[in-house]
């Protein structure tokens, strides 16, 4: 288990140093997402060991919003003020988001 | 007495520590009791209720966070820990990758698109027009995409909580409209539009569904992360 919690604190301190070094406009954690993913490819046996803390960490990933979420109650009045394009937006946006990926996926090939 | 050790206790971290953990404990068990309804999700309960006990407590956002930025950091090592299972659904379905990787590619663009349009069309302020844009993506990458962008970290991950249950409780009906029935389809749509709520959602009906949603919820969150600040900076916003 530590051994899995370094591995993967490695690539984020290596996806945030990158990010900063080379001044690159996404988060940190994603480059170390997708070097860890890169690093999966290229070592395989690795995967399964990871797998078995991922899937623990990753089971209550739920409790790790709350923290920000909680955040909502300094903004209650911007919600009060544009709660109409907010729900519209979110509505409106998520349906069209749905029926675009189900059009381009149609008939996935299984396999 | 009870006055001065309270003043004390709600200064110190470790009492949001534990009402974080309690709220969540709390609503895991009204989660499992309301057959696990998207309407009832745990994030959207936790949140209502240390909301409210934070209001009548008094207590400042900036004192909670002191003690909850402690579950809060794992959103990073959370982030980068998605790459493990996306690596495992990845091997499952070497021949449709092109297909998946296109529908992940405009379902999330047509999200932000269309969110991002309509927002700033019925007057939103461009604060949350800016936290609005990555609201269909995984929330520890979502938070990420919004300090990036310039949006705020606690509006964003409301919004992305409202998307997923407004996803997660609609999605079946408008596919069923337009006769989309393969559940690998309906499960990549859910996981692209309404991320982790969509997909356990989508794992509640029927397995490979939910694989299909956890897939569409890492690459959508991924391609969103590399493509989003480089086009917004581009968009002039």
């Amino acid at each position: 288990m530590i051994d899995s919690a370094t591995k993967i604190l490695v690539f984020q301190a290596l996806g945030e140093g990158a990010a900063f070094a080379f001044s690159i406009p996404i988060p940190g954690p994603v480059i170390g997402m997708l070097l860890l993913f890169l690093y999966l490819l290229a070592r395989e046996h690795e995967a399964e060991r990871l797998a078995v803390f991922s899937t623990k960490f990753l089971r209550h990933m739920a409790l790790l919003f709350i923290p920000a979420a909680v955040g909502i109650m300094q903004h209650l009045d911007r919600v009060a003020d544009e709660w109409l394009p907010i729900l519209a937006a979110l509505t409106i946006s998520t349906w069209v988001s749905i029926a675009a990926t189900a059009v381009v996926t149609r008939r996935i090939d299984h396999g | 007495m009870a006055d001065s050790v309270w003043t004390h206790l709600s200064a110190s971290p470790v009492t949001w520590l534990l009402a974080t953990l309690m709220a969540y404990r709390f609503s895991l068990a009204v989660y499992e009791k309301a057959g696990r309804s998207p309407l009832a999700h745990p994030v959207a309960v936790s949140v209502a209720l240390l909301v409210t006990g934070l209001g009548i407590a008094q207590v400042p956002y900036e004192t909670y966070f002191d003690g909850a930025r402690f579950i809060h950091f794992l959103l990073g090592p959370a982030t980068v820990a998605l790459a493990i299972p996306l690596y495992a659904q990845l091997k499952r379905i070497r021949r449709s990758w092109p297909k998946l990787l296109a529908g992940a590619l405009l379902g999330s663009a047509a999200s932000v698109i269309t969110a991002v349009g309509i927002a700033s069309l019925l007057g939103a302020s461009h604060m949350t027009v800016l936290s609005m844009a990555a609201k269909s993506v995984t929330m520890p990458i979502a938070i990420g995409i919004t300090g990036e962008i310039g949006g705020t970290a606690s509006l964003t991950s409301a919004l992305v909580m409202l998307t997923g249950i407004l996803g997660a409780t609609t999605a079946q009906g408008i596919l069923k409209r337009m006769g989309m029935t393969d559940p690998g389809t309906s499960g990549f749509a859910l996981g692209v539009a309404a991320h982790g709520i969509g997909a356990s959602r989508a794992f509640q009906l029927n397995q490979e569904m939910g694989a299909f949603a956890g897939l569409a919820m890492g690459l959508a969150g991924a391609l969103t992360a590399t493509l989003l600040p480089f086009c917004l900076r581009l968009a002039g916003f």
